[in-house]
């Protein structure tokens, strides 16, 4: 999968700053490459793994990585984004309550498996709050990619209930997805598989909005 | 939502497309029976799920040892094989009949219907990767729905999405090879997006008022449906 296959290949230009990429570069991208062939995992990926020593709460740090990135661009978008209808707010708020609950859940989790939940990074969204249609757009590709980043860390997942768990999120995320997509006038299921996305090419697509 | 429907030959196109991504994602169809192999090779000696019949002697071709191996997943996938024939059947069915007229809503189901009829391929080709035999085409009972108008035909699809989608999540940890694992990951987040757009659609709040009814049903995390729970709800709908 090359970077015009991303989610959202125009986010995918702006140099990182300050996040852990160790945090992001886990077992999802060896089940990716397990999925789509060896060559698909780059040397720098490969070679950020044999650093990490991988395992669930990995993934689970990475995912909530993304959970936090999507609960704060809908807590700050009911706030800023002027003149939201009343059915975007709704949808807004409801997909707010449960990407913080899947914040919640993760951190819940990841104590649970002996690890150090991730803090919140810092996050700026700024030119996707100047109208509705914006808000929806980026909305739109928040929810695609987090369906993908699920579906492609989660056959790297060892335990069951993890799995499931992870399974039961991304079921929502996908539901999220095609709500907003709606709203936007778009088809709710642009394809017939959703794509599995490797970590690092998540960590592409979100890095823009990542300030530290 | 009428506008920015990607045109009919676009949606053949993509959908050719990632159906060629699916079929890489679970060995290609040309290197199905390899896989099946490989598979078996690598000794997969924890299908405790089986019922009758698993540890039938040793076979002499590989295939045959790869079905024996592979049995656990065999029977997951033509379970999601049975539901997605259904689920094709149906929307062909509500299609033909022409009671549709609202026609962005046509064309909602057209292509949902070619998500399903994409599913169905798949997971045949699928079957045959892991050394089994596709499960037949169910003889399917629709006829009472869809005389019942494009109400009630909305409806009963955006439930059976919501069956589907637990369904698949259902089958998610006991699923052996991680193939078949991503496979079924992709549809099952297809089965979500069209369960929440048809809930959605027909004016089922977030939280609908009954089981399986609203485009997020269960909240935060989903709650998934054993093999049993769902062949019931699909009883009705199924002739033979």
């Amino acid at each position: 999968m090359n970077r015009s296959q991303l989610a959202a290949p125009e986010l995918a230009a702006v140099e990182i700053s300050g996040i852990s990429r160790g945090a992001f570069i886990m077992r999802g991208a060896v089940a990716a490459g397990a999925v789509y062939g060896a060559g698909a995992v780059s040397p720098f990926v490969r070679q950020a793994l044999a650093q990490e020593g991988g395992g669930d709460a990995e993934i689970l740090n990475f995912a909530l990585t993304l959970e936090y990135l999507e609960a704060t661009y809908y807590e700050r978008a009911l706030k800023q984004v002027k003149g939201l209808s009343a059915d975007t707010k709704k949808l807004a708020t409801e997909i707010r309550d449960n990407e913080m609950a899947h914040v919640e859940g993760l951190m819940v989790a990841i104590k649970d498996l002996g690890g150090t939940p991730v803090k919140a990074p810092k996050v700026d969204f700024a030119g996707a709050y100047a109208s509705e249609k914006s808000f929806l757009k980026l909305a739109v590709t928040l929810e695609d990619t987090g369906v993908s980043a699920y579906n492609g860390a989660a056959p790297g997942i060892e335990s069951k209930d993890i799995l499931a768990a992870a399974g039961g999120i991304v079921q929502v995320e996908a539901r999220h997805a095609a709500l907003v997509r709606l709203a936007r006038g778009q088809t709710p299921s642009p394809e017939a598989f959703d794509r599995a996305l490797e970590a690092e090419q998540v960590l592409e697509a979100v890095k823009p909005f990542v300030k530290s | 939502m009428a506008e920015q429907h990607e045109s009919a030959l676009a949606e053949v196109r993509d959908d050719a497309a990632s159906r060629k991504r699916f079929l890489k994602m679970i060995g290609g169809t040309g290197a199905a029976g390899a896989l099946g192999i490989l598979l078996a090779a690598c000794g997969g000696d924890d299908e405790k799920d089986s019922g009758s019949g698993a540890a039938s002697g040793t076979t002499s071709t590989a295939t045959q040892k790869a079905e024996t191996d592979n049995k656990g997943d065999i029977e997951i996938v033509n379970y999601a094989l049975t539901l997605e024939y259904l689920e094709a059947d149906f929307y062909q069915q509500a299609i033909d009949s022409g009671q549709i007229k609202d026609k962005a809503v046509g064309e909602l189901a057209t292509r949902i219907g070619a998500n399903e009829q994409a599913h169905v391929e798949a997971l045949i080709a699928a079957v045959k990767s892991l050394g089994g035999t596709p499960a037949t085409k169910p003889m399917t009972k629709f006829e009472e729905v869809i005389a019942g108008g494009p109400d009630m035909i909305l409806k009963t699809a955006a439930t059976v999405e919501n069956l589907g989608a637990a369904a698949y999540l259902g089958q998610a940890g006991r699923i052996q090879s991680k193939e078949i694992l991503a496979a079924a990951l992709s549809i099952h987040s297809v089965e979500a997006r069209h369960a929440a757009a048809l809930n959605s659609l027909v004016g089922r709040g977030f939280k609908g008022d009954a089981k399986l009814e609203g485009s997020i049903p269960d909240g935060p995390v989903a709650v998934p449906m054993s093999m049993d729970e769902v062949l019931k709800e699909v009883q009705p709908f199924i002739a033979s």
